[in-house]
């Protein structure tokens, strides 16, 4: 399999996807660098793990059903699992963050 | 009156991932999927008792659409608060919000969509007052986000789990 076989009509939208999930991760992770407390940093990485990431698996889901001459869907339970994980870390942060700055 | 219960949301889900798992509709699968279904649910009630009966799956449809709209608004909008952090840093700022929202599993959705919204975190609910407190980062208009959370997300939900 090289890059080639991947046609235009996939290949182009697949890759701007990418890009643009690209770009919204950096600039979210730019966030833990450019605000200045915790409570604004904890919002920035959240950019890259909903659209960044959806970006990423929208551009996997539309090649490798490109690839495979089919519907291949099941980057869809990624979105799952993340969806349901990710919040989870966050509330617990935050909730640390409000006990520690309450002492 | 509530409607009769529409949807055993568990047995359903685990039977979609399953399918999606293993990337197949073949007739063996499907069978696979419901046996596996039914006898995870079977294991994991002494767990959790209660069980999730959504109902009005359009309302869900059109919530999961309002949902993603405001995931890609809010990225956008938490991007430009970053690029914009050297010239202006955020008001970070916490809003209190009464819910009318009782239902766990409607309340632990809210928490999902709030949370996974970039720019707003779930930071609490006092289970005595049922008040929310969510955090913001870059606060203006109270008013507004209250609005936001009581009629985009909770009604909504409220109509789904009660």
């Amino acid at each position: 399999m090289t890059t080639a076989d991947v046609p235009l009509w996939a290949a182009l939208p697949a890759a701007l996807l990418l890009v643009c999930g690209g770009l919204l991760t950096l600039v979210g992770s730019l966030g833990l660098l450019r605000l200045d407390s915790f409570f604004a940093r904890i919002h920035a990485p959240t950019m890259g793990g909903t659209l960044g990431a959806g970006c990423v698996l929208v551009a996997s889901m539309l090649v490798s059903s490109a690839l495979a001459q089919r519907l291949v869907i099941h980057e869809l339970l990624i979105t799952l699992f993340v969806l349901i994980t990710a919040p989870v870390t966050t509330m617990m942060l935050m909730r640390a963050a409000i006990r520690r700055s309450r002492e | 009156m509530k409607r009769p219960p529409l949807v055993p949301l568990l047995p359903v889900v685990l039977a979609l991932v399953w399918l999606l798992l293993n990337d197949s509709l073949a007739p063996g699968h499907v069978l696979l999927a419901i046996a596996f279904a039914l006898l995870a649910t079977a294991a994991v009630r002494p767990l959790r008792p209660l069980p999730a009966w959504p109902r009005r799956l359009h309302v869900a449809v059109t919530l999961c659409w309002h949902v993603f709209l405001d995931i890609v608004r809010s990225n956008i909008g938490v991007g430009r608060v970053i690029l914009g952090a050297t010239k202006r840093q955020p008001t970070v700022g916490f809003v209190m919000i009464p819910l009318d929202l009782r239902d766990p599993h409607g309340l632990a959705m809210l928490s999902v969509i709030v949370t996974g919204t970039p720019g707003t975190v779930w930071s609490g609910l006092d289970p005595a007052t049922n008040v929310l407190t969510l955090h913001v980062l870059d606060l203006q208009d109270e008013a507004a986000w209250v609005h936001t959370i009581k009629q985009r997300y909770e009604r909504p939900l409220m109509e789904i789990f009660e």
